[in-house]
C-alpha cells in the first residue's frame, strides 16, 4: 500500500474534528459553539473535500470566512503548568527532550531522500508525488510515540496539545489556505494577464537598465500582490522577461529566471499575503501579526536593490 | 482603450490592497476579493463558488507542514523544552542572538541548498529552539528581559528562518521552483538547462546571507543599547 497524501487529509480532518469536540465542551471559551462550528466544517472539508461537489466546499469556505470575519474563532483559557513544574521536567528530561524535536526533520529528510529505494513488489512505500510532505507525516506520527513514550503521557495528551495551540493560533491557522485559494481564482479570473498588459502599455522599456528594474520589482510588487512567486513568474516572464531583456536586449535568460525569482522571493518577505511565512509565525510566536514582516523588510529591500545590479551585470556578459 | 485583454479582474488587486491598508479582517477581505474577482471577470455566482471551492481543496496542502508537528511540540512544551532550551544555550557563553542567529542563517542556507528544506520551519524549529535558544543567550547576558526585546528576538528568529529558506533552495536542482522556470522557458520557446538557472541562484544567495548577516550583528548591539536605556529608564521612574 502506498501512503499518499490522501492519508495525511484524514489525519488532519480527524485532529480538527477532535479540535472541534473540545472546543464545544471547552466552557471557558466565550464563543465556543461559533468556534467549535469553523473547526468542524475545516474538518469536513479534509475529510470529505473530494467527494463534495466543488459549489458546496466553495459555500463551506465562505462560512469559514464569515464566522471568522465577525470574530466567531476564539480561544478557552488553558490552564498553563507553574514555572516549577516546567524547571523539574526540563531537568528531570534533559537533553532527551530534543530527541523528539529533531527526530520530525531528520526522518522527514531521511524519508524525502529514500523514498525513491522504498518500493516494495512495485508499489512505492510513500507517494512519490509529495514525498516531502508525506514523510513530514510519517516523522510526525514517529515523534509523537516517542514524545509520549519519554514523558510518560498518553496520546490523548497530545491531542489536547495540539487543540490548545490550535486555539492560540486561531483562524491565521486557515488563511494561508485561503490566500492560495486566491492566488488560484486570480489566475483563473486572468488578473496576471490584465496586470502585464497595464505594465507593458505604460512603461517605456527603451533603456535596458530601466528593464532590468521594471522585471525584477515587478517580480517583487506581483509577489507582494499575490503572495506567491510562481504565480508572479509566468506573468512577469511572459509579460516583460522574454519579449523584452531576452529578445530584444539579447540577455542570458538562465540569468533572469534564477534572479527574477529570487526577486519574487524578496517581495514575499515583505507581505502578509504570505501567510504561511509571515503572519502563521506571528501567531506561533505570540507576537504582532506584522512583526515578521517588519523584521525582514530592510533585508528584502536591499537586496531587490543589489538583484537590479546583479541582473544588470550579469546577464549581459 | 482599446483591448482584447480583460481589465475588469484588476479590482480585485486594489480590493486586497485597500483591506490589508484598512486593517479589516484578512479572512473578510481574502472572501470579498475571490467573489469580487470572479464576479469581475464575468463569472456567474454558481461559477464563483466553484472557483472558490475548487480552489480550496487544492490548496489542502499549505496547512499540513503547520498542523502535522503540533502535538508533539505541545507535548515536549509541556514537559519543559522551551525552558531547556534557554538553559542548555547559556552553557555556552560566547553564544548572543546575533551569533546564533548568523549561525543558523548559514545552516538554513546551506541545507536548502542541497534539498534539506525540512530541517527548519517555523513549528518545529522556531518556536521550541530557535527563538528560546535566542531568549536565553540573551537573558543570559543582561538579566531579566523587557516583553519588547523578547517579542523583536522571536520576530528576527521567524525572519533569519524564511530568508535562509528563500535564498537557499533555489541552489538545489530539483526543487520545484527551478523545474518551473525551466518548464516555462522552454514553453516560451527557449532552452535552458536547469543546472544553469541554479547555478545563477548563487549571486543572489551569497548578497542574502551577507546582508541579512551584516543586520543580524548590528541586533546584537542594538539589543544593547535598548536594554541599557530600558534599565536607566527604568531605575529613574518619571515623576
Amino acid at each position: 500500500m502506498t501512503l499518499t497524501i490522501q492519508h495525511l487529509y484524514y489525519l488532519i480532518g480527524f485532529i480538527l474534528a477532535v479540535t472541534a469536540l473540545l472546543t464545544v465542551r471547552d466552557a471557558t471559551n466565550p464563543r465556543r459553539f461559533s468556534s467549535a462550528a469553523f473547526w468542524a466544517i475545516y474538518a469536513v472539508v479534509f475529510l470529505a473535500g473530494d467527494v463534495i461537489p466543488p459549489m458546496w466546499i466553495g459555500l463551506m469556505a465562505v462560512i469559514m470566512a464569515v464566522i471568522a470575519g465577525f470574530g466567531g474563532v476564539a480561544g478557552g483559557k488553558h490552564q498553563p503548568r507553574t514555572d516549577a513544574q516546567y524547571l523539574e521536567s526540563a531537568k528531570r528530561l534533559g537533553n532527551k527532550l530534543f530527541v523528539p524535536a529533531l527526530a520530525i526533520p531528520l526522518i522527514t529528510m531521511i524519508g524525502t531522500l529514500s523514498a525513491k529505494h522504498l518500493i516494495i513488489g512495485g508499489t512505492p512505500l510513500l507517494d512519490p508525488k509529495n514525498t516531502t510532505l508525506v514523510s513530514l507525516g510519517v516523522g510526525c506520527v514517529v515523534a509523537l510515540a516517542l514524545a509520549c513514550w519519554m514523558t510518560r503521557e498518553t496520546p490523548v495528551q497530545g491531542m489536547r496539545e495540539s487543540w490548545r495551540l490550535t486555539d492560540a493560533l486561531g483562524w491565521a491557522l486557515v488563511l494561508p489556505q485561503m490566500l492560495g485559494m486566491l492566488g488560484l481564482v486570480f489566475s483563473d479570473a486572468g488578473v496576471g494577464k490584465a496586470v502585464a498588459y497595464v505594465t507593458t502599455t505604460y512603461i517605456n522599456m527603451d533603456i535596458r537598465f530601466i528593464a532590468v528594474a521594471v522585471y525584477v520589482i515587478g517580480m517583487a510588487l506581483f509577489t507582494v500582490i499575490m503572495g506567491n512567486g510562481f504565480a508572479a513568474f509566468p506573468v512577469m516572464t511572459g509579460g516583460v522577461g522574454v519579449p523584452v531583456l531576452v529578445h530584444h536586449f539579447g540577455g542570458d535568460p538562465a540569468v533572469m529566471a534564477a534572479v527574477g525569482m529570487l526577486s519574487g522571493y524578496c517581495g514575499t518577505l515583505m507581505t502578509p499575503m504570505a501567510a504561511n511565512f509571515n503572519l502563521v509565525p506571528a501567531a506561533l510566536l505570540e507576537i504582532d501579526k506584522n512583526a515578521v514582516i517588519k523584521a525582514q523588510i530592510p533585508t528584502a529591500l536591499l537586496l531587490l536593490a543589489a538583484n537590479v545590479f546583479i541582473l544588470y551585470f550579469l546577464m549581459f556578459r | 482603450m482599446p483591448t482584447d485583454v480583460n481589465l475588469w479582474p484588476l479590482i480585485g488587486v486594489a480590493i486586497i490592497i485597500a483591506g490589508f491598508v484598512l486593517r479589516f479582517n484578512p479572512m473578510l477581505v481574502v472572501i470579498v476579493t475571490a467573489i469580487g474577482t470572479a464576479l469581475a471577470a464575468g463569472f456567474p455566482i454558481e461559477k464563483v463558488l466553484t472557483t472558490i471551492g475548487t480552489g480550496f481543496v487544492k490548496t489542502r496542502n499549505l496547512p499540513l507542514i503547520i498542523l502535522l508537528p503540533l502535538a508533539i511540540i505541545g507535548l515536549l512544551e509541556r514537559h519543559g523544552l522551551r525552558q531547556h532550551a534557554q538553559r542548555w544555550i547559556s552553557n555556552i557563553k560566547s553564544a548572543t542572538a546575533g551569533r546564533l542567529f548568523i549561525v543558523y542563517l548559514a545552516a538554513r542556507q546551506l541545507t536548502a541548498a542541497v534539498g534539506l528544506t525540512s530541517l527548519g520551519g517555523h513549528p518545529q524549529m522556531v518556536r521550541p529552539l530557535l527563538a528560546p535558544m535566542a531568549e536565553g543567550a540573551t537573558e543570559n547576558r543582561y538579566g531579566k528581559l523587557s516583553q519588547k526585546v523578547r517579542d523583536k528576538l522571536r520576530a528576527f528568529s521567524a525572519a533569519t528562518d524564511n530568508v535562509g529558506l528563500f535564498f537557499g533552495e533555489d541552489i538545489f536542482v530539483a526543487f520545484g521552483a527551478i523545474v518551473l522556470m525551466a518548464t516555462f522557458l522552454k514553453e516560451a520557446g527557449i532552452d535552458v538547462e536547469p543546472i544553469h538557472i541554479a547555478l545563477w541562484g548563487i549571486p543572489t544567495a551569497i548578497c542574502a546571507f551577507l546582508i541579512h548577516a551584516i543586520r543580524l550583528y548590528r541586533l546584537d548591539h542594538s539589543l544593547a543599547k535598548e536594554i541599557a536605556a530600558e534599565s536607566a529608564a527604568s531605575s529613574n521612574p518619571a515623576k
